[in-house]
């Protein structure tokens, strides 16, 4: 059977590239999964730093259900309601965890605005929720504007199955890489040029890679621009808990309750993913200011339900005022912390990150690292980073970065004495950098490394797999390992 | 310029059909037994709630799979991280073992041939996404679910093209009706990319004989297209014949690893077989390598909750409860299949002859006053508004008869269920009598009563003694 009459059998969608997999960035993934670090099987072993997870706060999860095994369905004390919950599939989502829900995004921004919990739309994970709004506001061809660098696997989530294009709008380090109202209007004065159908404006904030947060003024332009230009705007919310200390977080949903905007075109996707600790628990969340993108999306939710163990479990978790409270007091302080001892840490021997006070990682500034402000160096210095420094980190371009040299260096999905040995391990290098032992440009690594890049912006085909949130072929869960 | 998408404004995810209206006027006014005594009874919700009872105990005597334990050892961090696509592998291992089970252990599955989803809905789009795209479409029999609609069209942009069933063989897949279906596809301009069944059918509640089975992989492997089996209510079969999956018959007919056996696909859940639509575990299987990797990429999309593959793979992984819990479900099953059988009887109404599914194919064409589907709207709203139940009509499953309905039977307390008979009896006596009395000032001389209430009157006699003596 020949690959091409296969091809045939298929459709586009499932031999196309669309959904990012297939890029040589795969070494960090693989250098990690042939040699994971070990705090005591394996200290050489390569640490994965290219995974934002938030593995902070489960001792408080574990406690909180350990108290409440009503929670569970499956418990003595929760079983009574196992025949309801099990039964339930009704796309609405369990009222109580609509509510909960809704409570909990209002208590995460201060209770600063209320969320109605008939807007409370489920997806599965903030991946389906992506794609969810997606096929509620735009046809296959129509094109989104995203500020860079951002998240890769919105190429897949955004655009794989919808046929929907991104079109990146690039933000840089002359001011914090901080999106301005001219980068928009040029982006979008080009697109009509071409014309491309702007459909929308998809943002992250605070943002993934940069861990910052959007200031008022900023995102009060943003609206107006949406306003002015009648497009839609996806504000991707899934860090919002991840901030600590000032700027402090403010939500697209306080912006509009301030502003004339036609709420129409305000849409807001979230997770507990990240801001929980729960990615396999795959809640997703479509909030919609639109009646009729709530209705369809409700109805598009049939293809990634919830599953109502979940929810009921989370519906008493988020109930809990008094857990909710100090959770997102403690996570909030023990991201600080970890963030300032990275980050110090990194201070040591003078390397700098974009100042930040969100997300599960830190953009880190290597440029002065780099031979030449190219992203091949860009590369070169990342694989030696993964094979000679043993960190599996991700490079700024794999996020559509306009300027070479950045790097995305994840903090939280690893313990204390982790982040120790990778501090100590980045210490040597760049002392060694320094002392010209491991220049950059040195051919036999280069050689050595098989590069086959060929422009400035990789194009559409090229992605790095870890980072979409560890769909990798290969897994090192230990529930995976434990098979064995 | 457009707000909002074509899909967001389109009529395709099908809820515009008398199936969902069924279930909004259910809702507006449910029945209750303390409550709301008079309201409409659901019998157009294919569940199946008949067995908790044996999954509670489960439970119970499980606590490990409750607590997040494993062997007493807290892996409550591991499950809330894992978002592996792949799954959790005990978790397949014991879901494909389960599968084989429900086939008689006559065909075994690969774990590695397994993509999990979330349900169902979310296994037939994905797949759609996976074969086929706008401009082509997938060939189903009819009458079919009235979800495959939304599932398999709206967001892909596929079409579906009805290869026409009759009762005239009870509804039975015949090669002039699949040669008749592909040819309409190509009048339409579409190119065909498969054919899609369900077996056992939903609604008629039959298991697919092998001849229809041969006659399917015949016609695939003519055409060069694509077979997706939705066997999701393969754990259902409470009579002979038994289940025979196109698994089973391709191995028969050594088709393992030819071109045919890649383009055979199944699709299969939780949701029927075992009662759990809320946990929303749907699979894929497929012997094709390129399907089950780009299913399995689209998986991202709507993965299974790392907590319920857990549970669910201790559950099933527990062997002597999965097979006391199939033989009790199917025992139960065919008890309230012969409830509702013989329940419509006393109404004077018969269905096809079923042995499997939550449902019966009930015939009610005899209560049309025309041989259309109008009549059909207006005694489905009689039904529904009068009668008090909420059932399927055969137009909302593309029935090409009019006079067909698919009723429930397992999604409720026997007591509903007789209460519900009840007033459908009562419905068809004072039918029969408005219509004698129509007829009678029609014909004052003739005093005979159409053909069909003989048959209501004399069934009553004759059948319930038959059904009292097995």
């Amino acid at each position: 059977m020949g690959l091409s009459k296969n091809h045939q059998l298929l459709s586009k969608i499932a031999t196309n590239d669309r959904h990012g997999e297939n890029s040589p960035y795969f070494d960090g993934w693989k250098a990690y999964d042939q040699n994971p670090y070990h705090p005591s099987k394996n200290r050489d072993g390569v640490i994965q730093m290219g995974l934002a997870e938030n593995q902070l706060c489960f001792d408080l999860i574990e406690e909180w259900i350990r108290k409440n095994p009503k929670a569970s369905i499956c418990t003595a004390e929760g079983v009574n309601e196992f025949k309801n919950i099990a039964n339930f599939q009704d796309y609405h989502g369990l009222p109580e965890f609509r509510q909960a829900v809704a409570n909990f995004m209002g208590r995460v921004r201060g209770n600063r605005v209320r969320f109605d919990p008939d807007r409370i739309v489920m997806g599965g994970g903030a991946t389906g929720a992506n794609e969810l709004i997606t096929f509620c506001l735009a046809d296959p061809g129509d094109v989104f504007l995203v500020p860079s660098p951002y998240y890769p696997a919105f190429f897949r989530d955004i655009g794989w199955r919808t046929g929907v294009q991104i079109l990146p709008v690039d933000c840089d380090s002359s001011n914090g890489f901080v999106i301005t109202k001219a980068a928009l209007e040029a982006a979008y004065e080009k697109a009509q040029e071409d014309n491309i159908k702007i459909k929308g404006l998809l943002i992250a904030n605070p943002s993934n890679p940069l861990g910052t947060v959007l200031d008022t003024e900023t995102m009060r332009s943003l609206v107006s621009f949406v306003n002015e230009k009648n497009i839609h705007l996806v504000s991707d919310e899934i860090y919002s808990a991840t901030v600590s200390g000032s700027p402090t977080f403010t939500s697209i949903s306080e912006i509009i309750e301030g502003m004339e905007c036609n709420r129409d075109l305000i849409h807001i996707v979230y997770s507990l993913s990240k801001d929980m600790g729960l990615p396999g628990f795959r809640v997703g969340i479509v909030y919609s200011y639109n009646d009729a993108v709530v209705s369809c999306a409700r109805k598009m939710s049939s293809f990634g339900l919830v599953s109502s163990q979940t929810q009921h479990l989370l519906a008493s978790m988020l109930s809990d005022e008094e857990f909710v409270g100090k959770f997102l007091s403690e996570s909030s302080k023990r991201l600080a912390k970890r963030r300032s001892m990275f980050t110090e840490g990194l201070e040591e021997v003078e390397i700098s990150c974009l100042k930040s006070n969100a997300g599960l990682f830190v953009w880190m500034d290597l440029r002065r690292l780099l031979e030449k402000q190219t992203f091949e160096d860009e590369l070169v210095l990342w694989r030696v980073i993964i094979n000679q420094v043993k960190l599996n980190v991700s490079p700024g371009s794999s996020f559509n970065c306009s300027e070479p040299g950045w790097f995305r260096v994840c903090f939280a999905n690893m313990d204390d004495d982790t982040v120790e040995v990778a501090l100590e391990r980045i210490r040597t290098f760049v002392r060694q950098a320094k002392k010209g032992k491991a220049q950059v440009k040195n051919k036999r690594l280069q050689n050595n490394l098989k590069l086959s890049f060929s422009s400035r912006r990789y194009d559409e085909s090229v992605m790095s797999p870890h980072m979409m949130s560890p769909h990798s072929p290969i897994s090192l869960s230990p529930l995976v390992r434990a098979k064995n | 310029m457009r707000q909002l998408s074509t899909k967001a404004t389109c009529n395709s995810h099908g809820q515009d059909s008398s199936y969902f209206l069924g279930w909004q006027e259910y809702e507006k006014n449910p029945y209750d037994e303390v409550r709301n005594p008079k309201g409409i009874i659901q019998m157009g919700l294919a569940e199946n709630q008949l067995s908790f009872d044996l999954l509670e105990s489960w439970l119970t005597e499980n606590p490990d799979a409750a607590g997040f334990k494993r062997g007493g050892e807290s892996i409550f961090r591991e499950l809330a991280l894992f978002q592996d696509y792949h799954g959790l592998p005990d978790f397949k291992k014991a879901l494909v073992e389960f599968m084989a089970e429900t086939r008689g252990n006559k065909v075994s599955f690969n774990p590695n041939h397994l993509v999990l989803t979330a349900g169902a809905t979310s296994a037939n789009e994905t797949l759609m996404f996976c074969l086929a795209e706008a401009g082509e479409a997938f060939l189903l029999p009819t009458p079919y679910y009235p979800g495959f609609d939304r599932d398999l069209k709206w967001r892909t942009g596929v079409e579906i093209v009805p290869i026409h069933c009759t009762s005239s063989n009870d509804f039975q897949i015949t090669e002039s009706a699949l040669e008749e279906a592909y040819q309409e596809a190509h009048k339409r301009n579409l190119r065909v990319k498969g054919v899609l069944v369900t077996n056992p059918s939903n609604p008629l509640g039959t298991t697919m004989s092998r001849s229809e089975l041969n006659l399917l992989i015949n016609f695939i492997t003519a055409k060069n297209i694509h077979l997706i089996s939705d066997e999701i209510y393969s754990g259902t079969v409470f009579r002979s014949p038994g289940f025979v999956s196109v698994m089973e018959v391709l191995k028969d007919r050594n088709c393992d690893n030819t071109q045919v056996w890649n383009r055979v696909h199944i699709v299969y859940s939780l949701s029927k077989d075992l009662g759990l639509p809320g946990f929303r575990v749907g699979a894929i299987y497929s012997n094709d390598e390129m399907v089950v990797a780009a299913a399995t990429k689209m998986s991202s999309f709507g993965l299974v909750s790392s907590q319920t593959q857990y549970l669910l793979s201790a559950l099933l992984s527990d062997k002597k409860f999965t097979k006391n819990y199939l033989s009790e479900n199917q025992k139960r099953l065919e008890q309230r299949h012969k409830m509702l059988v013989r329940g419509l009887r006393k109404a004077g109404i018969s269905c096809l002859e079923s042995n499997a599914g939550l449902f019966c194919w009930v015939d009610m064409r005899h209560l049309l006053r025309s041989n259309t589907f109008d009549a059909e709207m207006d005694l489905w709203k009689k039904i529904v508004y009068a009668v008090g139940l909420n059932i399927s009509p055969g137009h909302s499953c593309h029935c090409a008869e009019p006079g067909w309905f698919r009723v429930c039977f397992a999604n409720m307390s026997e007591k509903t269920l007789n209460l519900a008979m009840q007033r459908l009896k009562a419905f068809v006596v004072d039918s029969t009598a408005k219509l004698n009395n129509h007829h009678s000032s029609k014909n004052s001389k003739r005093k005979s009563s159409p053909k069909w209430v003989f048959r209501l009157l004399s069934r009553d006699c004759h059948r319930d003694r038959e059904s009292d003596e097995r």
